[in-house]
């Protein structure tokens, strides 16, 4: 028996193996789950990257529930998310922000005026300050709040149209029922 | 190589390199989903304020315990990434703040999870972490115990041992 | 068409190894001599055939043969020759045929110096490597081909990733191959003798002397690649816990228990399926080394692309050969306790605590690099598991070690008598007490810099105490043979290893500071000037160097140059100048420009000062040279001499002494 034991040993490890080649076929491994999911979403007072004098605040956006998309204009995985965000945005049947993440303001700008605009309100957090609070640590990343501005669902990496119909509108479509 | 490569050291930015000659590397961080600002230059060099040479190194400790999410084999002390930067300087002006290196390690990890803990914390999902090793050694120990036993025991039936003893006084290398 | 022979010739290479796996196993099984004589010559023709190929691969870089995929992404017209060289084995498949040309290097050194073995165990031996190369083979030519084209040819290649455009990191994986692919070795040895079913003691001295080579190549790699990442990621550190560098590590752990079983089995017989089972264990993980490195099951950013397939390739291959041999040990192993008795009191029992805690650490640095992937098994969350971790429970596990390690050479086989030890006990304590008690005015009452100097003391003078009993009590010529030589070697290098972690862990500065042409700043005893930056080349980068001068006492002592490099691709290399020295290494490396526009202005610089930090890498070059020392005894080169070891010696020494 105790001979035995070093083979069992190994076996368990050829199954942790195969779990992690499977595991990492479906997750990214380098993506990390956000801990704010169902917590109340960090305060933030931040300005629209249009107009530097307007600021859009949680308080501000309480009500009902909307989608925050953090992008960039030096993001390249963002432009290949963008043409879905143009397509799809305005089905979703809520607000889509765009949090235009450390980025120069004209950059973002000629960025949105050559790709097109999906975005309903577009901030601008320049120093990402307040992206710490949100835990952003690349982009693109996406946030779905709800209406008493609890942040329930984080997408982290470009949207595809199938993890927008699979993951992200059946969410929404509860959200709307649960929302006054 | 069979080392690790901090993760600067591929150009992210670069776009004009053609998909189809990039090396593996640079396939697997295209590959990637995020983007991340500021990786191509080289590595963390951050002068920052410090009230004295104690508070420096205290920072100094802090940051090589914490992990940075960009470049995730890196430390926040040695990651040059921008986020790292940035982190960096919260972490700078939280211990200004007066907070003590848990109080900093919780603001963190409120927001990013307890990933960014190189040290983790001993709690039920990191028992087996933490008390393995002792198991081993405890299974091991036991095992050498019941061998050293058993085997003395033997020395005292087995005479030849003795004869061994004298007959290789001389050099028993 | 070059690439296309060298394809063919991998293809013939797999071939040969097929042969060279099968039917010698076939023909001990048999007692077929014709079949057991076909694995000398198929060892040779694999080496043959492995060779052209990598001799092509190393053609096409020469010749910027760009219509090779591999070439064109590890090389540019830009990059000088040495590091086209170097490129060969600067990426995954060209690195995985570089182990396959270490292991034959292995199998072919092996089939030539041991003719004296009984012919049925020399071809299981060479029957086994056979299967280990054609798994490694049929893995390169199935999923990971050197020589796959690229149409059409571009005009220039990528880069070799510029971390590693340095001498250390050409030098750094083959020495670290031949330290895995050496354990290849007696771990063939051992599952030879399990299949032999001879489970006599002689296989263990064969097996002895690959061993020590193999462990003390895997030491000098370990050893070079800490200088790189010491040298060349200017992060000043020497060693991350990274999981690559964990898995260098294991089998070093694993190969310290394996020498030190395997010379308790060879002279005293004791501990024989102990010492089967970590021969197969130091290859194992090896093998493991690989499979986490390449199949990306891990968090570690590296050099490899992950690819799944791969991956499931070689868990494949790690079923077949590691659970193979765990289960002909489980089925064959020995079940009675051989060997002489001993008592508590014994070098057996000393050597046995030690294997313990090597294992147990070598499961330890396991159980914390797989953590993160068992957190997500379990589903526990993300879980990053680094430095803290190892580096607190590492020292506890080895301190056990390095408290017995004086009194092993003085403890005898089977039996010890306390009194000598107890001298030796007091001898070496007041020593380290003393020597701590005189660094703790030198080191400002940092704790961990006297535990380091007490603990190197500790070993080091308790070796040095041996060295001298042996040269008090032996005659000339008979004092220190090769193989004890060589533990007096390494067991020194331990204290010398001790002085330089601790002493660097504690008692370095780093400083980030901002500089402006002129400034100079203090650290200790130096002041380092920052005399500007002006821009620079080399053969295939361009760099903004700086000029640091350092000075003690008003004398210049070095001027430094730092660089911040840019290779043509737009990566961008720090380049940190180091100002080496035997109590401290003064380190400087230039960040970037406080303001992007005025180069001419301050800049961001770290200086550091690390004392003692070369005694770490000295320690492990003892350490290497005590196991190429202790390899070499002329003992383990006896015609067969089988079990007559210990009666053999007495009348070589002799003669000896007469000559």
């Amino acid at each position: 028996m105790s001979r035995s034991l070093p083979l069992f040993g190994f076996l368990l490890l050829v199954a942790l193996f195969g779990f992690g080649i499977w595991w990492n076929t479906r997750h990214d491994p380098r993506e990390v789950p956000s801990p704010l999911i169902d917590k109340p979403a960090p305060e933030f007072v931040l300005p629209l990257l249009d107009d530097p004098t307007q600021t859009v605040s949680k308080a501000s956006m309480l009500g009902k529930p909307y989608l925050v998309n953090v992008f960039a204009s030096w993001c390249i995985a963002c432009g290949e998310e963008h043409p879905v965000l143009m397509a799809e945005g305005r089905t979703l049947g809520i607000p889509l922000v765009g949090y235009d993440y450390k980025d120069a303001p004209e950059d973002a700008k000629a960025w949105l005026a050559r790709h097109g605009n999906p975005y309903d309100i577009v901030i601008a957090d320049q120093p990402g300050r307040t992206a710490i609070d949100f835990g952003v640590y690349g982009a693109p990343e996406s946030f779905l709040i709800d209406a008493r501005g609890v942040i329930r669902y984080k997408h982290i990496g470009p949207f595809t149209p199938e993890i927008i119909e699979r993951e992200l509108k059946p969410l929404i479509a509860r959200l709307k029922q649960e929302a006054p | 190589m069979s080392r690790m490569l901090p993760c600067w050291s591929a150009p992210v930015r670069d776009r004009g390199a053609s998909r189809s000659r990039t090396n593996a590397l640079l396939q697997m961080l295209f590959a990637l989903f995020l983007a991340f600002p500021g990786i191509a230059a080289a590595q963390a060099i951050d002068p920052l304020p410090f009230k004295d040479h104690a508070q420096e190194v205290r920072f100094q400790n802090l940051t090589r315990q914490l992990r940075c999410l960009v470049c995730q084999n890196e430390n926040l002390a040695d990651s040059n990434a921008d986020l790292a930067r940035d982190l960096r300087r919260e972490v700078f002006g939280l211990m200004q703040q007066g907070k003590s290196d848990d109080e900093i390690k919780q603001y963190l990890v409120a927001r990013y999870s307890q990933f960014v803990l190189y040290d983790p914390p001993v709690q039920p999902s990191t028992w087996l972490l933490w008390f393995g090793p002792g198991l081993f050694l405890a299974l091991g120990a036991t095992v050498v115990v019941l061998t050293i036993r058993k085997r003395s025991r033997a020395t005292r039936i087995d005479s030849r041992l003795v004869d061994n003893a004298t007959i290789e006084q001389g050099d028993d290398w | 068409m070059t690439p296309e022979l060298g394809q063919l010739a991998l293809i013939l290479a797999m071939l040969l190894a097929l042969a060279q796996g099968v039917l010698p196993l076939v023909g001990a099984w048999r007692g077929n001599r014709v079949l057991m004589a076909v694995a000398r010559p198929a060892a040779a023709g694999q080496a043959v055939f492995v060779a052209i190929a990598f001799g092509l691969l190393t053609w096409a870089f020469l010749r910027f043969d760009f219509s090779v995929q591999y070439v064109a992404d590890n090389s540019n017209l830009a990059l000088p020759w040495y590091y086209r060289i170097a490129a060969v084995w600067g990426a995954h498949e060209g690195s995985m045929l570089l182990w396959v040309m270490i292991l034959n290097v292995w199998t072919v050194a092996l089939a030539a110096f041991s003719r004296q073995l009984p012919e049925a165990f020399l071809a299981r031996v060479l029957g086994v490597l056979g299967i280990v190369a054609v798994g490694f083979l049929a893995f390169i030519v199935f999923t990971s081909n050197p020589f796959a084209r690229l149409l059409p040819m571009p005009a220039d290649g990528g880069d070799l990733n510029p971390v590693l455009q340095d001498p250390g990191m050409t030098f750094h994986p083959p020495v670290l191959y031949m330290g895995y692919v050496g354990f290849s070795v007696a771990f063939a040895f051992s599952i030879a003798a399990l299949l032999g079913g001879a489970l006599e003691q002689a296989w263990v001295r064969w097996a002895r002397p690959w061993t020590n080579a193999a462990w003390a190549f895997l030491t000098c790699g370990i050893v070079a690649g800490s200088w790189w990442a010491y040298a060349e990621l200017g992060w000043g550190g020497w060693w991350f816990w990274d999981p690559v560098e964990n898995a260098s590590f294991m089998p070093w752990l694993v190969g310290v228990a394996l020498i030190h079983a395997q010379a308790v089995t060879e002279k005293r017989g004791s501990l024989r399926a102990w010492t089967i089972l970590l021969s197969i264990f130091a290859f194992s993980l090896s093998l493991l080394g690989t499979f986490l490195v390449r199949s990306g099951v891990l968090t570690s950013v590296h050099a490899f692309a992950s690819d799944p397939r791969r991956g499931l390739y070689i868990l494949a291959f790690l079923v077949i050969v590691i659970g193979g041999s765990l289960l002909l040990y489980a089925l064959r192993a020995p079940k009675v306790a051989g060997g002489k008795a001993f008592s508590l009191l014994s070098r057996e029992t000393v050597i046995l605590i030690a294997n313990l805690m090597f294992t147990v650490a070598a499961a330890m640095v396991l159980l914390g690099t797989l953590f993160p992937l068992i957190g997500d098994a379990l589903h526990l969350g993300k879980i990053s598991v680094g430095p803290p971790y190892f580096g607190f429970l590492f020292p506890l596990l080895m301190l056990p070690v390095v408290l017995l390690l004086p009194f092993g050479p003085f403890l005898r086989w089977g039996k010890s008598e306390p009194a000598p030890l107890k001298s030796v006990l007091v001898r070496v304590a007041i020593a380290a007490v003393a020597c701590a008690i005189v660094a703790a005015f030198f080191v400002d009452g940092q704790a961990k810099a006297i535990a380091g100097v007490a603990a190197a003391v500790w070993c080091g003078v308790g070796t040095l105490l041996y060295v001298y009993k042996r040269w008090r009590e032996m005659p000339r010529g008979r004092r220190y043979p090769a193989e004890m030589a060589g533990m007096l070697l390494a067991h020194f290098g331990v204290g010398v290893f001790l002085i330089g972690v601790l002493l660097t862990e504690s008692l370095s500065v780093t400083r980030d500071v901002r500089m402006a042409p002129g400034d100079t700043q203090t650290i200790g005893a130096y002041s380092f000037r920052f005399d500007g930056v002006h821009a620079t080349r080399g053969p295939n980068w361009h760099a903004e160097q700086g000029t640091v001068t350092v000075l003690k006492e008003g004398k210049t002592i070095d001027v430094m140059h730092p660089q911040k490099r840019t290779y043509p691709r737009g990566q961008v290399q720090t380049e940190s100048a180091i100002d080496p020295g035997v109590t401290r290494d003064l380190y400087v490396a230039l960040g970037e420009p406080m303001d992007p526009n005025n180069l001419e202005g301050a800049w961001a610089l770290r200086l550091y000062a690390k004392p003692f930090v070369r005694w770490i890498w000295g320690g492990g070059l003892f350490m290497m040279l005590g196991g190429f020392v202790a390899g070499a005894d002329k003992r383990f080169r006896a015609k067969r001499a089988a079990t007559a070891a210990t009666a053999a010696q007495p009348s070589q020494t002799v003669a000896e002494r007469r000559a």
